[in-house]
């Protein structure tokens, strides 16, 4: 799911076809009711395909097609349709789409918030339904007072006419929601922006610091049951024998139910079916990876690595790692990692006379919809998904298989009455559909002058597509481009490179986490490069610059970001920096950490990241993402860590899968690269540098190389 | 049967003693602000204020809150914690800080309590006071400014 494997040249096609497609519908209603699950009734008819909606108050409704968990698309996608409508950006809401044909992913084709690519491919489309709505407005103003729309002009909510008459877009929509839509519509001219770029705040703060967002976990419906599932407690596992017999004697414990893969027991509420869960008497058959072991795997992957897997990239002379004067080897290991988003996944399904109704916080919502139909045995227009907010996901809600979706769905056509499934935090981070465990093995050859002649490069780990409905369109040749993104595409010139993969399977459910591939293949490259720049004897930026020389872009974003940081200028004692720069999603990211130790423990002070991330909608939210993907990188780094020991995974909570506090957020310092013409990816570029910036800092300061994540558990003291 | 008060009403609740104050107030009194995030209190999603003083609702019993009063992030605003509560939640504002939101009814919640006994806390004092809550969207640096934003509103007013 990265930007740069879909061509440019069809993401233009296939966001002109859906521009061509556009139904603006201006749905005019009595009252404000805008959660998904409010009881007040449903206007009678909407368009499902509208992106906006204009009220006799004037109130402006952008519904946002992509999930809003935290990336702030709830105000940065409003932000680029009002740009165009020339709207009063104070009468703005926003509500999220349901599952729908109209709001698939200009550029992947099925409905999809992922790959950072929420902004960008939204630009164009929402440009133009600002703009044709517009142009509605105005003509409906021209016919009222019979002028010509070229005589009048759309400001701030108002259609202003000769002499100064106005009409507000309010008293306007009726009229104008009966115009067809044009084809053709200018859009402004981006020096005229007066929204996009200016630094605004989220739309939806007010409900979410007075209690009122209503997330997946908040649905409630009348006589709505909450299911918890004992699930298998080694991947693959089944029930062998099942005795429910305690469960009956907990109060509010209304059904006990054996599922495909586990066994849940439904109740009143949480803390019946929970205390139910507990009293379950479950012997599980634990099948094939009853032995499943982290140091096993460890070994094993490196062992693989040794022996050159599917070429991803070729050298242009095999030969030349031979003729090298030195060569460096490096072996390193990342862990499997949980999403562990704040809010534990839940969905809630309500199966109905003529289909089923849905509220999940989805990254799929179709993919998701059409899994459901399928276990309910219905069609997929028969299942009206509702998305609610998410409280983070982080990949984990982007399923290809709708884990959490289809199970919510088996529970509901078992037991018969309306449930809510809820996943407890060590569900969670049991459950599995985590990021990758991967070895890398990197050679590299240096000739007398230290100069690099050969890198030789292996990955071996588990595929994220293999065995999805992805697979056939992104895996070629046996080769998962999410294994070796950020490593086969490095911008630097690197003479001779060979990338291999092996991708194996032990057994454990895997998924994108922020950044994907780049999460681990950042930490690689950047850690080897600083590693060759100290073997060298060359300054770790001065040494970049010089492999850059074919990608001026990335050279400026790591200048900023060296230049704002003090690079070269002296420290406290005891502190280092460390430096690194990774391109994904389009954009350019690097980040200068300032570390130093207390005992073993590793403190970050300070990150000072640079970022490119194209034409910018909203400094504001672009600065909050980096702090957050810094934060998420961050905590993997230092402590993030999923093991196998007889099958189990070891960790289960905050306590023993930590995540970074507050105590331990370093100061993050944003400088935007101005100028940018066409928007790129935001969400996740600024994950992957984050670990290498640290590990290389630490080396600065111990002269110890990490070969493997995380860091805290390592000794540096 | 439990009898307490949840923003200054009396409830009498009649379900599983054992039953954490969370679960009380989101299934059994349909107050959903209140978050669920761990329930080991880890991760401060749950802090709601019982006497005054924040608690993680997700490891109170209601059999251990007999005749006290809960405050939850729906009624802040209207006891004596009122102006905190509300130069809290403007700051928050002010400052852009919620990202996806989830964590933030408890951020609020403890942000409220630090400066109710703390005009002015300093970066460890927050350090301190916030360390329960987590934020996996990453607004610390926010929250950070947001307190201190609110503190100095609050000795202005
Ligand atoms: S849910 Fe109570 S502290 Fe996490
Ligand atoms: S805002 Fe998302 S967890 Fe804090």
């Amino acid at each position: 799911m990265n930007v740069k494997s879909i061509s440019r040249r069809r993401f233009l096609e296939s966001s002109a076809a859906l521009a061509g497609g556009l139904v603006i519908s201006f749905w005019l209603p009595g009252g404000g009711g805008r959660n998904a699950f409010a009881q007040a009734p449903q206007p009678p008819k909407i368009s499902p395909n509208a992106f906006l909606r204009i009220g006799k108050d004037g109130s402006i409704t952008v519904v946002v097609k992509h999930l809003e968990f935290g990336q702030g698309v709830t105000t940065s996608l409003p932000m680029i349709l009002c740009e165009e409508l020339e709207c009063d950006w104070a009468k703005v809401r926003y509500e999220l789409a349901p599952a729908g044909a109209e709001y698939v992913h200009t550029a992947f084709g099925i409905q999809l918030t992922g790959g950072s690519s929420s902004v960008w491919n939204s630009y164009d489309q929402l440009r133009t339904v600002g703009a044709q709505a517009r142009a509605m407005l105005v003509q409906a103003a021209a016919n009222q007072w019979k002028a010509k729309p070229a005589d009048l002009r759309a400001e701030k909510g108002f259609v202003i006419g000769p002499g100064g008459k106005r009409l507000s877009y309010g008293q306007l929509a009726e009229a104008a929601g009966k115009l067809p839509v044009p084809d053709k519509v200018v859009l402004k001219d981006p020096k005229a922006f007066t929204i996009i770029g200016q630094p605004t705040r989220r739309i939806d703060s007010l409900e979410k610091v007075e209690g009122n967002a209503k997330f997946g976990l908040d649905v409630q419906r009348k006589n709505l049951h909450t299911a918890v599932v004992a699930r298998p407690p080694v991947f693959g596992a089944v029930v062998k024998k099942l005795d429910a017999e305690k469960v009956k004697s907990v109060p509010g414990v209304t059904h006990v139910v054996e599922l495909r893969d586990g066994v849940a027991v439904v109740g009143r509420n949480f803390w019946a079916a929970k205390k139910g869960r507990d009293a379950l008497e479950i012997e599980w058959d634990l099948g094939p990876n009853a032995k499943l072991s982290t140091a096993d795997l460890k070994a094993q992957f490196a062992e693989t690595a040794k022996t050159p897997g599917k070429a991803a990239k070729k050298a242009d002379d095999a030969e030349a790692m031979k003729g090298a004067a030195k060569t460096i080897l490096a072996e390193y290991s990342v862990p499997f990692l949980a999403h562990a988003p704040m809010e534990p996944l839940n969905c809630t399904v309500e199966v109905q006379a003529d289909g089923a109704e849905i509220w999940v916080g989805s990254q799929m919502q179709g993919v998701d919809q059409a899994a459901a139909a399928k276990m309910l045995g219905l069609k997929p227009e028969q299942v009206k998904l509702n998305t609610m907010l998410a409280g983070g996901g982080f990949g984990r809600r982007a399923n290809p298989v709708s884990d959490y979706v289809v199970e919510a769905c088996e529970v509901a056509k078992k037991v018969k009455v309306p449930v809510k499934v809820v996943w407890t935090r060590e569900d969670d981070i049991r459950g599995g559909y985590y990021r990758p465990m991967y070895a890398h093995r990197v050679e590299t050859g240096l000739d007398a002058q230290g100069k690099i002649v050969a890198w030789s490069h292996t990955i071996v780990g588990p595929s994220i597509m293999a065995g999805t409905p992805f697979e056939a369109m992104m895996v070629k040749d046996g080769l998962d481009p999410t294994s070796t993104e950020g490593v086969s595409d490095t911008p630097y010139d690197l003479p001779n490179m060979s990338v291999t993969l092996h991708t194996v399977n032990p057994g454990v459910p895997v998924l994108w986490w922020r950044s994907v591939g780049n999460s681990h293949t950042a930490f690689v490259m950047e850690t080897m490069i600083d590693e060759l720049a100290a073997a060298a004897n060359q300054d770790p930026v001065a040494y970049r610059r010089a492999l850059l020389g074919k990608h001026p872009n990335v050279t400026r974003v790591l200048d900023l970001a060296a230049s704002k940081a003090g690079w070269g200028s002296p420290l406290a004692k005891g502190r280092a920096r460390g430096i690194a720069v990774h391109e994904s999603f389009g954009s350019i990211c690097a980040q200068v950490a300032e570390v130093s130790l207390d005992g073993n423990e590793i403190r970050v002070h300070k990150v000072t990241a640079a970022f490119d991330c194209g034409l910018v909608v909203n400094p504001l939210t672009v600065e909050a993402q980096l702090q957050s993907a810094i934060a998420f990188g961050l905590s993997g780094a230092l402590f993030g860590e999923i093991t196998f020991k007889e099958g189990r995974v070891e960790q289960s909570n905050f306590h023993d899968y930590r995540v970074l506090r507050m105590n331990e957020m370093p100061r993050v310092e944003v400088f935007l690269v101005p100028g940018g013409e066409r928007p790129t990816g935001v969400g996740e570029p600024g994950t992957p540098p984050v670990a290498p910036a640290v590990a290389n800092a630490l080396f600065a300061l111990t002269g110890k190389r990490a070969r493997s994540l995380p860091l805290a558990t390592q000794k540096w003291a | 049967m439990a009898k307490f008060f949840v923003n200054g009403v009396q409830v009498d609740f009649n379900a599983a003693p054992d039953t954490p104050l969370l679960w009380a107030l989101r299934d059994q009194l349909g107050l959903t602000g209140t978050k669920f995030g761990c329930g080991m209190a880890l991760c401060g999603a749950c802090t709601v204020h019982v006497d005054q003083q924040p608690v993680r609702s997700c490891v109170t019993p209601v059999s251990a809150i007999e005749g006290k009063r809960v405050v939850t992030i729906e009624g802040i605003s209207e006891t004596s914690q009122g102006p905190t509560a509300r130069a809290v939640k403007a700051a928050w504002i002010d400052k852009d800080v919620v990202q996806c939101g989830y964590c933030q009814s408890g951020q609020v919640m403890s942000a409220v309590a630090l400066l109710q006994k703390n005009k002015s806390p300093s970066d460890a004092d927050i350090d301190a006071a916030m360390s329960g809550n987590i934020c996996r969207c990453g607004t610390y640096q926010r929250v950070r400014e947001a307190i201190k934003s609110a503190a100095a509103s609050l000795k202005k007013a």
